[in-house]
């Protein structure tokens, strides 16, 4: 019984972690169809800004919560308007721009901190289920990933700005001629996708630790997520994490972690041989 | 003389490359329904894409109010009172028909009081479908939502290319009456790219031929009444 409550909520942790992982790269790549190789990168910006800012004796929560998303989101801003700006509607080139910055986030920040992995102390103790322990903090990340979803879900069905951006997200030619100044609207995305991008990066920091390459292992869950998702950012998102999340856990447990990679990668294949467009793509194809 | 609310001098676009449009010489004032006629392929399309700013302004130029507008994007010129329903209507497919109209009101950033009345006076359709996505309505349904949508921004002139395109004949009937009595009532002014004789004889106070990225001739309401000569400008 209690074994069986562990790997339930160790599914869910998964399947969370897949969410923070993909989100704001959901956002980016459903609502502007740019794909932002520099995710990872993003991810690891957020973590530092955990890392420096704690080290400066900032509050960890502060740091988790407000400065690594508003870092990232500014920096989102800054390399919106100078790169991919220039790049709208090419798809391919936008992918190498933001590969480039990739190699170049990833020198600078070694060139800076060093090639050296940095800890988070991580919050809070660790919570016993019968003979079984588990960290509390994996409930601050499962709760941070549900925050995530309902809270993009929100502005989207319910503000004047998700309105304008689902607008513009459908038609932008449309939009524009409507008296929308869509050239703000992508940089808005642009920035509120990078920010929940730091804001993953910052509570996933405590769990990997912070080191400049640490984006090239956790881009690749971000983009299989992603795309095994589809275009509807909150639906793609939710239903791919939560297929490859539980199937992945589950064999991780049956079998090993690595098997449960393996089968992360499988499933996913499986998935876009069957639907090319994402989950999505055929299903839920109305949803958000 | 008061300055055409819209106005083109010598103006060329189109893809780049050639230019479609070659020269494009209107002039259309404040409160006016004007009809751009011609066969396929002339560049009435491209000339409403130019006007909005959709396609640019490769020389010559388009005026509002006697201001040229030709540096400035599409959505700062809907915001100077131009509104477009493009040719096959594009509403927003995945939003339900309240949604869209909503989203015409992004011209001027904020709810016009009374223009959500106006529009379900207007088109009492889009009132009974409210919650529906609009890509499940029917063709003439998604060209009401698409005028309904334009006029939540309160134009002064409305941009309408092929409104008849795919619509059953009496909606059409149905949309000219609209417009004309929303020009009568509030001065709206209408420039609209038809090929559709009822429509344009409906419509049109007056009528420019356009042929080769040129306007030909320019005929008046009573020209508009010799159906052989307007079938001859449509015609191949």
């Amino acid at each position: 019984m209690d074994y069986a409550i562990v790997v339930a909520l160790e599914m869910v942790r998964a399947v969370a972690w897949l969410v923070l992982l993909a989100a704001g790269l959901a956002i980016i790549f459903g609502m502007m169809r740019v794909i932002n190789f520099a995710h990872g990168e993003f991810l690891m910006l957020g973590g530092y800004t955990v890392v420096v800012s704690t080290g400066a004796g900032v509050n960890e929560w502060v740091a988790i919560l407000l400065l690594a998303p508003l870092v990232v989101g500014l920096f989102g801003v800054v390399v919106e308007r100078l790169v991919i700006r220039q790049l709208y509607g090419r798809m391919l080139d936008s992918l190498l721009a933001t590969w480039g910055l990739s190699m170049l986030m990833i020198g600078g920040v070694t060139l800076i901190f060093g090639n050296t992995v940095q800890g988070v102390a991580t919050p809070f103790g660790g919570v016993r289920i019968g003979t079984y322990q588990m960290p509390i903090y994996n409930f601050v990340l499962i709760f941070f990933a549900a925050a995530i979803l309902l809270a993009v879900w929100a502005v989207l069905k319910f503000t004047r700005a998700g309105l304008i951006a689902r607008a513009t997200m459908q038609n932008p030619n449309m939009a524009e001629t409507l008296g929308i100044r869509t050239t703000l609207v992508y940089m808005a995305t642009f920035g509120i996708g990078s920010a929940v991008t730091g804001l993953a990066g910052g509570l996933l920091a405590p769990v990997t630790g912070v080191v400049p390459a640490m984006g090239a292992s956790l881009v690749g869950q971000s983009f299989i997520t992603v795309i095994t998702g589809g275009a509807a950012v909150i639906t793609g998102t939710l239903s791919s994490a939560t297929i490859l999340g539980t199937i992945s856990q589950g064999t991780t447990f049956w079998a090993g972690p690595v098997y449960g990679d393996a089968a992360l990668l499988v499933v996913a294949l499986i998935l876009l041989r069957i639907l090319p467009q994402g989950i999505t793509g055929r299903i839920f194809k109305r949803a958000l | 003389m008061p300055e055409p609310l819209l106005q083109t001098v010598a103006l060329h676009g189109g893809y780049g490359g050639k230019p479609v449009l070659q020269g494009v010489d209107i002039a259309v004032n404040e409160g006016e329904i004007v009809a751009i006629i011609g066969r396929n392929g002339v560049g009435k399309s491209t000339l409403m894409k130019t006007l909005i700013g959709l396609l640019p302004s490769q020389s010559g130029s388009v005026r509002v109010r006697g201001q040229p507008v030709d540096g400035l994007s599409a959505h700062r010129r809907a915001r100077l009172g131009i509104g477009y329903v493009p040719q096959g209507r594009d509403v927003f497919p995945r939003m339900t028909v309240l949604e869209n109209l909503l989203v015409g009101q992004s011209i001027s950033g904020r709810t016009l009081e009374g223009k959500l009345a106006e529009v379900h006076h207007h088109f009492p359709i889009l009132r009974e479908r409210a919650g529906q996505r609009a890509g499940t309505l029917s063709g003439g349904q998604q060209q009401q939502l698409a005028i309904g949508r334009v006029l939540m921004g309160g134009p002064s002139l409305v941009l309408l290319d092929e409104p008849s395109e795919g619509i059953q004949p009496n909606i059409v009937q149905s949309i000219a009456r609209i417009m004309v009595d929303l020009n009568a009532k509030s001065g709206l002014g209408v420039v609209f790219v038809e090929q559709n004789i009822d429509m344009i004889r409906a419509m049109a106070q007056r009528c420019y031929v356009m042929d080769k990225g040129r306007i030909t001739a320019a005929l008046t309401r009573a020209d508009l009444d010799d159906q052989d000569r307007i079938r001859s400008y449509l015609s191949v």
